[in-house]
């Protein structure tokens, strides 16, 4: 992001709070901006739909009993002229308490009844036979992405179709933890829902338009918690049929890399990460039989480039410091000979 | 502060040795005494936990800041929560309803002076073992290991497979300990305001102060239980292999999620009940007027106390209950707004028809309740489910609940340091450096946390050291950590004022407000055993009917 960019946004949020705050909402941005007044998923919209009404009753009764606050403070003060008489004393009033007893009952059952029935539609959807699932695992801290039905299993981003209102095609995600408690939230596709160790949840998403759509862990998991991040693109039919084959191929075997396979193979890479016809079958970390498929290393810590890469394998602390994931202690020539095999990994 | 605050009268007429001072402070069961403790423990902490809210806020100022490293940055969000929450804002409003309670209530003391110190004492231990974990967290073996696991320590990161070492040791046995010395201060102030009433004060005349301090004590020996009951499990967890919370055995991370909030949620309430006290005295006397609908006033108060058991939940939208449950949590979270909607109807009524006296307390107050009333209505829309699918856990509910806690209850506390020093300390504050004070903190609070509502309208989620440079993420954090030093320098203003004014403030006098309740009949400060005779009231404002003998309150109620 240049700077002309970040200045711009800067002025067009400074202006957009009050807006905000009393809610209109702010228009779609074009790119991925994680406004969860940007909605492109029916979850998200209908959430944005029930926020505009919750937002305005309760701006309502803001400026009703501000106002009262404002005018006591001006009408009521003490004057010179007062020359230190008391006012009248008033004890109270059965009427008037009665009466803003009322009024609030009455104000939260319609408030209850607007919430139970987003509730109802957004939590017990019924799930359509097109739908794909997708588990979601989180890990201490990043994300692995299995597809059970389609024999996929990647991390970090999340690829899932387009979903038509004519003939919808919502993904359902099943929110497993490996270890402790996570949270996954895009904010333009849906409401976030922990993944609980010992636990099942799901949530479902029906994306109305390709894109990448940005998110990160929001429960609070242990020290890198920050930077648990979340990319799901969101992708064209085709698109997505064309990922899904690639995804499905055995990892490529290039014999130029052979090297850099066997210190691969002979190093503990082998017991956290797997690729397909090799040794390496861990399941603590990623899966890397398709790593060069995704744009970011470390769960979105750093582009998935040779250097970044390079630099992950040395030392995963100067990217992440506390992940989970050792330095091998690796020579320069092994490193460059791992890097160059995990750059053919398509 | 010992030679004005004299509690124990002593024969000889020269200045004690100050080892002497010394051992009277430590072995004090005066519950006048025993509350400057506690308010005093609770500023030191304070102080703490303040560095430690400008160490994250100077984090979050830029994108990939590294001011600070993710673990100790993790350390700050929890030693700042855990501090302020159970070592400044309850030790700073049990001290105020130690001084006070038995003095508005017409008593010499409080019904159980020695159990009364022996709470402070456990509380004050509390503290120092959380804070000692700095050192001692990893065994003496290497230092700076503080707890790291979040306030709410989620099973199961608090297992000792995720927290090894023996900082979450530490944490929970600080809050256990501290727990233990709530539960005696609540007995004792449940007991006296049963017990030691002065002659005439039936119930229905007890100054409100003391009637949420009791309605308070009773939630404290309901809430503190399950929490208690937690730390246990998860010390049998940690050190004895149990398996209530470990998850890799079988155990439930949401059954530790349901213990900690059945007694987090009630805390909330414990902690704005005495807030809503002190409104309720200072309001009628800068406004001149008695309280509005006292009777309604005590209801609500009860009303809150029963419905507040009911919400715990409303912090678990997004562990993934079913529908019906989650419906459920959101009624009753929607109900609690209510009773509190009554009570600020009231105060409203109170000032209405007045003749408004803006002194400083007054001033804090109706900060207090314009800040109030937002922190309410975005706690309202957060009870709206799917909203809070949205909202939760991201900057949004941070800036709720800081609009709660400093801008609800910390302006109420202000408002009660400035109305009582007078009476602690026997002098008056300076009342220009007090307004200097209010208008510098009014600015910085609603710097930082109006403005930090939109972040998380945006996306950004809590707890995380880090962001990545997302529209408006920086210039919005920057805003929120300036307005951070703003609130900073005003406290020590604050502070500044309370010590320089208790040397060179003008003599306070018995009643310098012109105020209704008892504790203004006697000197300021007290004598020891406040009330050389027992006072005998006739209605709920006795000094009232002192200077208005033609027109007494007791002719009305």
């Amino acid at each position: 992001m240049n700077m002309r960019h970040r200045h711009n946004s800067a002025i067009r949020c400074a202006l957009s709070f009050l807006a905000l705050f009393f809610c209109a909402a702010a228009a779609a941005a074009p790119v991925s901006s994680t406004n969860i007044f940007a909605p492109a998923s029916t979850p998200a919209r209908t959430i944005v739909g029930l926020s505009h009404f919750v937002i305005a009753v309760t701006a309502v009764i803001f400026a009703v009993v501000a106002s009262l606050l404002v005018y006591s403070v001006v009408k009521f003060r003490a004057r010179a002229t007062d020359a230190g008489r008391e006012p009248a004393q008033v004890y109270g009033s059965t009427q008037i308490e009665l009466a803003w007893t009322v009024i609030p009952v009455l104000i939260i059952i319609v408030l209850f009844l607007a919430t139970a029935r987003i509730i109802h539609a957004i939590q017990d959807a019924p799930k359509p036979a097109a739908a794909l699932d997708v588990t979601v695992i989180g890990h201490q801290f990043w994300w692995e992405f299995r597809y059970p039905k389609l024999g996929i299993v990647t991390a970090n981003e999340l690829h899932i179709p387009v979903s038509d209102p004519a003939h919808p095609t919502p993904t359902f995600l099943k929110l497993l933890s490996a270890d402790t408690d996570h949270s996954f939230w895009v904010p333009e596709l849906g409401g976030k829902t922990d993944l609980i160790p010992n636990r099942v949840n799901e949530m479902w998403l029906d994306p109305e338009r390709p894109g990448i759509y940005l998110g990160q862990c929001a429960q609070y998991c242990g020290t890198q918690h920050g930077k648990m991040l979340l990319r799901v693109s969101v992708d064209r039919p085709a698109d997505f049929a064309a990922w899904v084959s690639a995804q499905q191929q055995a990892a490529v075997q290039d014999p130029k890399v052979l090297a850099g396979k066997h210190v691969f193979e002979t190093t503990s890479c082998i017991n956290c990460h797997s690729i397909s016809g090799t040794a390496a079958n861990g399941r603590f970390g990623p899966d890397l039989a398709h790593l060069m498929s995704r744009s970011t290393l470390a769960s979105g810590a750093a582009e998935n480039t040779p250097a970044n890469l390079r630099l992950w394998i040395q030392n995963p602390d100067a990217i992440k410091p506390g992940s989970l994931m050792p330095a091998m202690k690796l020579s320069d020539g092994d490193l460059d000979a791992v890097t160059a095999y995990l750059e053919t990994l398509r | 502060m010992s030679t004005n605050v004299s509690a124990i009268e002593t024969p000889q007429s020269a200045a004690p040795a100050w080892t002497e001072t010394l051992h009277e402070w430590v072995t004090t069961v005066d519950h006048k005494r025993l509350g400057i403790l506690y308010i005093l423990y609770g500023l030191g902490f304070l102080v703490m936990a303040g560095i430690e809210a400008l160490i994250i806020r100077i984090q979050l100022m830029h994108a990939h800041s590294s001011f600070v490293s993710p673990q100790v940055f993790n350390r700050m969000f929890t030693m700042h929560g855990t501090t302020m929450i159970f070592f400044v804002v309850m030790p700073i409003l049990f001290g105020f309803a130690n001084y006070l309670v038995p003095l508005m209530i017409g008593a010499r003391d409080m019904a159980f002076p020695r159990l009364n110190a022996f709470s402070f004492w456990l509380t004050a231990l509390g503290g120092l073992l959380l804070y000692f974990s700095f050192l001692g967290g990893n065994g003496l073996y290497g230092a700076g290991n503080a707890p790291d696991v979040g306030w709410w320590a989620y099973a199961p990161l608090g297992a000792k497979a995720f927290s090894p070492g023996h900082s979450t040791g530490y944490w929970t046995i600080a809050l256990l300990v501290s727990g233990f010395g709530s539960v005696g201060t609540a007995i004792n102030i449940i007991a006296t305001v049963l017990c030691m009433r002065c002659p005439g004060m039936h119930l229905g005349r007890m100054p409100l102060l003391a009637w949420l301090n009791f309605v308070m004590s009773g939630m404290v020996l309901i809430a503190i239980t399950p929490l208690t009951a937690a730390q246990m499990m998860l010390l049998v967890d940690r050190y004895l292999g149990g398996h209530f919370f470990d998850t890799q055995a079988g155990g439930s991370a949401t059954l530790w999620m349901h213990f900690f909030w059945i007694f987090g949620h009630p805390e909330v309430y414990i902690l704005v009940i005495p807030a809503f006290a002190f409104m309720s005295e200072i309001i009628p006397v800068f406004s001149r007027k008695p309280i509005f609908g006292y009777p309604v006033m005590v209801g609500a108060t009860v009303g809150i106390g029963f419905i507040s058991m009911s919400v715990w939940a409303h912090h678990m939208f997004t562990v993934g209950m079913n529908s019906y449950a989650n419906s459920f949590f959101a009624i009753t979270t929607m109900a609690v707004g209510v009773p509190t909607g009554i009570k600020i109807f009231n105060w409203l009524g109170t000032m209405w028809g007045g003749r408004i006296q803006f002194k400083t307390p007054m001033l804090f107050s109706i900060g207090f309740l314009f800040q109030f009333l937002i922190a309410g209505l975005t706690g309202i829309i957060q009870s709206s489910v799917p909203v809070d699918w949205q909202l939760s856990l991201s900057y949004f509910v941070v800036a709720h609940f800081h609009y709660v806690i400093v801008g609800g209850i910390l302006f109420a506390v202000f408002a009660a340091f400035y109305y009582w020093y007078p009476k602690f300390t026997g002098r008056m504050f300076s009342e220009r450096l007090g307004k200097w004070h209010f208008w510098l903190f009014v600015i910085g609070f609603h710097m930082t946390f109006d403005v930090m509502h939109v972040p998380g309208i945006l996306g950004m989620p809590r707890r995380i050291y880090t962001y990545e440079p997302r529209p408006g993420w920086e210039t919005l954090n920057l805003i929120v950590t300036i307005g951070a030093f703003i609130q900073a320098a005003a406290i020590l203003l604050f502070v500044y004022n309370l010590v320089v004014s208790y040397w060179k403030g003008a003599k306070a006098g018995n009643d310098p407000w012109d105020a209704w309740t008892l504790e203004w009949s006697v000197s300021s400060p007290p004598p020891a055993y406040n009330f050389a005779t027992i006072p005998v009231v006739a209605s709920r404002r006795p000094l009232w009917d002192q200077k208005h003998p033609e027109d007494p309150d007791s002719r009305y109620e």
